[in-house]
């Protein structure tokens, strides 16, 4: 009889579970808009991306991402957690609901895309894979590193890119893998590997957290395409909206040459009808986004447009003074392009 | 004519009779398990395919596309995540079988040497079990990665040991054999060599039963062991040639690499479960009654073979079943390889080949039924040989 009684608890206890993961998979919006904030995984910890400060704030492109939705939403960027996830965990954790969205330097992939049951909602970082290298070895090209040990971080496309480029240049490597990118960039110093391969951004970011940062270099190659965005879960198609474009919304800002500083006034003031439908002065684009009309302004005025956004973070105005380059808007000879609110 | 007795007092005893209501509880107990298993089995497919996340197990014929750092098979980027499940597997044993039987070793040694009468090796023993069981296994892994084996020098500034063996932050290099001319011969000398070991051992047995004389089995099979295939070295020339590890660019080629993660798990598992093993050791030799050890020194046995022939014997059968329980911790403790990046079942299939392919539930399936086989099959193999060496009543 207990163990019937067992039985059957269990069994209640399992059904409720499942029918809770059932009725979960219901809009995304509605179950932030009841819990208050917006649930966001981000990185274990990579300068200019998302880490913390000395009082423990997350900053970085990634955490910004998830504010700008957060600042939409809600009207206020601060209504948002963070969940450090490793590369190995992220997709597990976006899957399963334990975050609303992925915002972790992440490479949008067609297998991601459409196979994990995953959207990208966009590009927040142009990015492509590179090699760090300690300049005792005198190594000028990435062509050779054959007979290298390199250092990788596990469930990445980097680790395939690394195969696929050794492989194609008919060269032999020993690859080290670890779930962190702190243990990669601790084996590099170590000596433990002889090269450091990841996005250019990372090795850029890693570069500046090793004790003499001086004694590395960053190999030229770039050996492919990582586009970096956010992700979301597949077939919420209201929230992949809002995502989107709170993203798109940012970098029309900065194209309308509108910033952190001028966005409340030029509410009022402007006459331009691209800025006032942005900025929800003239028609209701928020209402269909299902986010207050002013939307555009909450965001703009807390996390800044997508080129403030970019410089407080990785460019000119951090430690870390990466170039626009591809990054820049599509009318200054990058890729960054957004459709217009209309 | 008298009417039988049964209408309303048999379908009264259906509900009150025990046996009925036993089986109708267990029908109903089975039909809601199969029930909830279906419900969750139905659910999750209704939910993977709503999401569109791909499921099935398609994915193990699909090429994985990343290189791995140790494989005992051979292995290359183009090969499938089933081959790459392979290889994790082959790790996870590897360290598995390293780590029982080093701590088997340690175990012993360490559990006697705590009930030697020797006061300095008693504590030393003492001392060791106290500190190595009491720290997380996860901790000494680290200790071992991080703290030794980090020290070692770069590649160029390598430790070495002759021409031969060098020792860096990147792993001990040996000289790997390949076979030559003389290696068949050798192989038979050596088959030949254990079979008179085994032949020996056997009539040395018998002889002790029949006369009691004892003979110097382990020194006869060595010399056999060496002998035979040094002798069959030496007529038909040398069995291997060695493939000795040189300096090349950024690292050591040629010969064979055992890799810093592979030694740092396997020594922190080792040590940290040869610390408990030792204790029921201790406790097995104390389970058997100093009884035994008065009759047998009576009988005029010395000290080593009391131990041999008459302790450890009796003392197997109480060690036995806790012993099978730490080779369990110890096969499923190796999972704790991923932590430093040793690619064993855990990290690349539950890890890398879970992350390249997202397919979550199918590789995590994967991996526990096999950790559930191993386990499995440890204890069926350890059970068997525990009936075996029982307390036969004659």
């Amino acid at each position: 009889m207990k163990l019937l009684k067992t039985t059957l608890a269990s069994a209640i206890a399992v059904a409720a579970f499942g029918l809770s993961t059932q009725a979960s998979a219901g809009t995304t919006l509605d179950t932030v808009t009841k819990k208050g904030f917006v649930q966001c995984g981000v990185s274990d910890g990579l300068p200019g991306f998302s880490y913390t400060d000395a009082r423990g704030a997350y900053l970085g492109i990634d955490v910004d991402v998830c504010r700008a939705v957060a600042a939409a939403v809600f009207g206020d960027a601060s209504k948002v957690r963070f969940t450090p996830l490793t590369a190995k965990e992220r997709f597990t954790a976006l899957q399963s609901g334990e975050v609303d969205i992925l915002s972790r330097n992440t490479t949008w992939t067609s297998s991601r895309d459409a196979g994990m049951g995953l959207s990208f909602a966009g590009v927040t970082y142009y990015d492509g894979q590179g090699f760090l290298v300690n300049k005792k070895l005198g190594v000028k090209s990435a062509k050779e590193l054959d007979g290298a040990a390199v250092c990788i971080q596990a469930g990445t496309t980097t680790e395939l890119n690394l195969s696929d480029y050794f492989r194609a240049n008919g060269m032999k490597y020993t690859p080290i893998t670890y779930d962190k990118s702190d243990e990669s960039a601790k084996a590099l110093e170590a000596g433990r590997c002889d090269v450091l391969t990841s996005d250019q951004s990372q090795l850029y970011a890693q570069r500046i957290k090793l004790a003499v940062p001086d004694d590395y270099v960053v190999l030229p190659e770039v050996i492919s395409k990582e586009p970096l965005g956010p992700v979301v879960r597949r077939g919420d198609d209201e929230w992949f909206a809002i995502v989107r474009w709170a993203l798109f919304a940012q970098v029309n800002a900065e194209e309308l040459g509108v910033t952190s500083a001028n966005v409340e006034d030029l509410a009022k003031t402007s006459k331009n009808p691209d800025v006032r439908r942005l900025l929800g002065a003239e028609g209701e684009y928020g209402k269909d986004l299902r986010v207050p009309k002013d939307w555009a302004v909450k965001i703009i005025k807390q996390v800044g447009n997508y080129g403030e956004m970019f410089e407080r973070n990785v460019g000119q105005g951090s430690e870390l003074k990466i170039a626009r380059g591809l990054n820049a808007l599509w009318s200054k000879g990058g890729l960054q392009y957004a459709p217009p609110v209309r | 004519m008298q009417k039988p007795v049964t209408g309303p007092s048999v379908r009264g005893s259906m509900l009150t009779d025990p046996k009925i209501r036993a089986w109708a509880f267990q029908i109903l107990a089975v039909a809601t398990v199969v029930a909830v298993g279906w419900y969750l089995f139905h659910n999750t497919q209704s939910n993977l395919a709503q999401r569109g996340i791909t499921s099935g197990f398609a994915f193990l014929n699909n090429p994985a596309g990343f290189g791995i750092l140790q494989s005992l098979i051979d292995y290359t980027e183009g090969d499938t995540y089933g081959r790459v499940f392979l290889v994790g597997l082959l790790n996870t044993l590897l360290v598995s079988v390293l780590g029982i039987i080093i701590a088997t070793i340690i175990g012993f040694v360490v559990g006697v040497s705590r009930l030697s009468p020797n006061w300095l090796i008693s504590r030393l023993a003492a001392l060791y079990i106290e500190i190595f069981r009491n720290i997380p296994p996860l901790l000494q892994i680290f200790f071992w990665y991080f703290a030794v084996l980090r020290a070692m020098p770069p590649p160029r500034d390598s430790h070495a040991l002759g021409e031969a063996l060098f020792l860096n932050i990147r792993g001990l290099y040996l000289p790997a054999p390949a076979a030559a001319d003389g290696f068949w011969a050798f192989l038979v000398a050596l088959a030949i060599a254990v079979a008179g070991c085994v032949a020996v051992a056997r009539w040395a047995r018998q002889r002790r039963e029949a006369t009691g004389q004892r003979f110097p089995v382990l020194i006869t099979c060595l010399a056999l062991l060496v002998a035979l295939p040094v002798l069959a070295a030496l007529v038909a020339g040398s069995p291997f040639t060695w493939s000795v590890p040189t300096l090349t660019g950024f690292n050591f080629r040629g010969g064979w690499v055992v890799i810093p993660e592979l030694v740092a798990i396997t020594l922190a598992l080792s040590i940290y479960t040869a610390a408990f093993i030792a204790e029921i050791v201790r406790s097995g030799i104390q389970a058997v009654s100093h009884g035994q050890t008065e009759a047998a020194r009576s009988l005029g046995l010395r000290p080593g073979p009391i131990l041999r022939l008459v302790i450890i014997p009796q003392a197997m059968r109480v060690i036995i079943p806790p012993l099978t329980s730490q080779y369990l911790n110890l096969v499923k403790n190796s999972s704790l390889a991923a932590a430093i990046g040793y690619p064993d079942l855990v990290a690349l299939f539950a890890g890398t080949v879970l992350n390249q392919t997202g397919q979550a539930i199918e590789t995590i399936a994967i991996t526990m039924s096999v950790y559930l086989a191993i386990s499995l099959s440890i204890s069926l193999l350890m059970n068997w040989y525990n009936k075996r060496i029982a307390l036969v009543e004659r």
